[in-house]
């Protein structure tokens, strides 16, 4: 089981101080947060992807290579990579490089974007999110397991004897999870590949997530990637934490009051009856993330919100401390008693190279010399294996 | 007509005040329909939804998707009636926001070929067409089967004959369109035709279809239909 953070990149006013940090000083806060989430003993950071202000992250790859150099046994991912907007072989390329830069201390989310005037500065159209989401991926997925990659979509411009660079470290693709709220297809997509499923679970209460998970996991077992419970579930949540109940809740209120998405609505308190929201001390923080294993079953990664809204940086390294000492423990403990043997291990590069090539050698493709047609030949790497392994179709 | 018909009627009120003429006249309009049902060997059951309670709920959720738990409940209720009474105040020349913000919340397929009488109360006589004009749009775009007669009570209505002859005659509309069965006809033979969102109906549109175009392409297929 994972535990990590994960951040949209907002740069909020703080509504108590009245200040807006600058850019630069909520970039260098979350290079602060992300060292902080290694230190305290989390497993995982993420960030979002945004192309307009308020938020900064435009470039996570970047970001996130600079983490990785930073920390050692953080894995650093996305939530969500927009697998619309972006072109799929610059998402191969760039986290294929990053998977090397971090040692394969990384992964990705998927998700759509849902901010309507994106779309068009990247020369696409939100009406089309869906179907440019599912056909994207099909092309990542090649573009990782596949030397040379011959494609014709409906969306990108086709490839003829494309070769993505560098190749996936070992020869091993990153880890790919889909994230959706609503929408069966991202889970039957999930399912179809084998891949990871993670449901945002913030703004709805736990039985709307449930049901795509549940979903997720029937179609993952229908394709043979494993039984149910060997699916590889990821979980979001929001909390915010104090040693005591009361301090929490005053605390908390004026960041929630004027969050953005859900600030000016319902109360905190009506806010945490209906959603996977926990707002207190850190047995309270614990009984309601235990209550996400009593819905959903065994999961392999739980993501918690502790950044947003204007939080100052000190009170998010604060939160980090609590959530590393006083809660994700206990909820290691607990939920490593309650775990079935037969449930799908959070998912790691050494893992994955294992279950490859088990104690054989990685591959690692040496390119052939430059001949100046090195797009024309059957391969252009000396021990390419032929055969690739993608599905049928 | 099969006789020992049970009917769930759902009224939905718009009114303030307490008690309110909004509210006075739903009740109205659904007694009429349950007297002449029992007339007829039938029953109804009426449940009220007074959306002055709901108000706040209401309020946070256009604001932000959380559905408190009386909302909830509506919802609920909505989607097992097989007829709405919808009673609205008029506002500045249109139904109130309060009554407008609620339909605003539903899933576009909750109430789909429901029967539905639409009502109205104003302080003048000046907002007649309210009912026919704007609030008969709405229920059009919910695609629900409103009944030919709308029924409007500015204040002068209220003792006349002709309003208790209208509520007759929309009562007796409404409980037709029960009797026929229409909606659950067009429900259970023409669901899928509509538009439906996963999770939407309030939440029990669960159906997956996995042989569309999108769950081809989904799979690794192609969206267009694979040529021979």
């Amino acid at each position: 089981m994972q535990f990590g953070v994960f951040s949209v990149s907002d740069i909020t006013r703080d509504p108590v101080s009245g200040e807006t940090p600058s850019e630069a000083e909520r970039i260098d806060g979350i290079l602060k947060i992300a060292v902080k989430a290694e230190e305290v003993g989390l497993d995982v950071f993420a960030i979002g992807e945004h192309h307009n202000p308020p938020f900064f992250s435009s470039s996570p790859t970047t970001l996130l290579s600079h983490i990785a150099a930073l920390t050692e046994r953080l894995i650093v991912t996305t939530a969500t990579t927009l697998i619309t907007t972006n072109d799929p072989v610059r998402i191969a390329e760039e986290y294929a490089m990053l998977q090397h830069l971090s040692k394969g201390r990384m992964d990705l989310m998927l998700g759509r974007g849902n901010t309507a005037p994106v779309y068009p500065w990247f020369g696409q159209d939100i009406r089309q999110g869906l179907p440019l989401a599912l056909e994207h991926y099909n092309l990542l997925h090649r573009l990782w397991r596949e030397d040379v990659v011959d494609w014709e979509g409906e969306f990108r411009t086709p490839l003829q004897g494309f070769t993505s660079t560098p190749r996936p470290l070992d020869d091993v693709p990153p880890f790919v999870w889909h994230g959706s709220i609503r929408t069966p297809e991202i889970a039957e997509q999930a399912a179809f590949y084998g891949n990871g499923y993670f449901a945002n679970h913030i703004f709805w209460p736990t039985s709307h997530s449930k049901r795509l998970v549940d979903f997720y996991r029937q179609r993952f077992e229908h394709y043979g990637h494993g039984t149910r419970k060997q699916a590889i579930v990821g979980l979001g949540g929001h909390a915010y934490i104090a040693k005591r109940s009361q301090d929490a809740v005053s605390e908390f209120r004026p960041y929630f009051n004027e969050a953005p998405v859900y600030g000016h609505g319902p109360s905190l308190e009506e806010f945490t009856r209906g959603t996977p929201l926990s707002v207190g001390s850190p047995q309270e923080v614990i009984d309601k993330t235990l209550t996400f294993h009593d819905a959903f079953g065994d999961y392999q990664r739980q993501m918690f919100l502790i950044d947003h809204a204007g939080m100052p940086l000190k009170m998010v390294l604060n939160q980090l401390d609590l959530l590393g000492e006083e809660v994700v423990p206990v909820l290691r403990k607990e939920l490593a008693a309650r775990r079935d043997p037969e449930s799908a291990d959070a998912p790691t590069h050494a893992a994955r190279v294992k279950a490859k090539y088990g104690d054989a050698p990685a591959r690692q493709p040496r390119p052939n010399a430059n001949r100046g047609d090195n797009v024309t030949g059957a391969s252009p790497y000396q021990d390419s294996d032929a055969a690739a392994e993608y599905p049928e179709i | 007509m099969t006789t020992q018909n049970q009917f769930r009627v759902v009224v939905v009120s718009g009114g303030t005040s307490d008690p309110s003429s909004t509210r006075m006249l739903a009740d109205r309009i659904a007694d009429r329909v349950r007297i002449l049902a029992e007339e007829r060997s039938e029953s109804v059951a009426t449940d009220v939804i007074d959306l002055r309670e709901l108000a706040s709920e209401i309020a946070t959720a256009l604001v932000s998707q959380l559905m408190g738990p009386k909302l909830t409940r509506a919802v609920e209720l909505l989607g097992a009636a097989d007829a709405v009474v919808a009673s609205a105040p008029v506002y500045k020349a249109a139904p109130s926001g309060l009554f407008s913000s609620f339909f605003h919340l539903l899933d576009n397929d909750l109430l789909i070929a429901k029967p539905v009488v639409l009502a109205a109360t104003a302080g003048t006589a000046r907002h007649a067409l309210v009912v026919d004009e704007q609030m008969r749009s709405l229920f059009a775009y919910l695609r629900t089967l409103t009944v030919p007669t709308s029924v409007f009570a500015a204040t002068e209505d209220w003792n006349s004959k002709e309003l208790g002859e209208r509520i007759t005659r929309a009562a007796i509309e409404l409980l037709l369109l029960m009797e026929s069965g229409f909606a659950e006809q067009v429900r259970g033979e023409s669901w899928k035709h509509y538009q439906h969102e996963y999770g939407s109906a309030g939440g029990t549109e669960l159906e997956i279809d996995l042989s569309s175009d999108l769950m081809r392409l989904a799979t690794g297929g192609s969206r267009a239909k694979r040529k021979p």
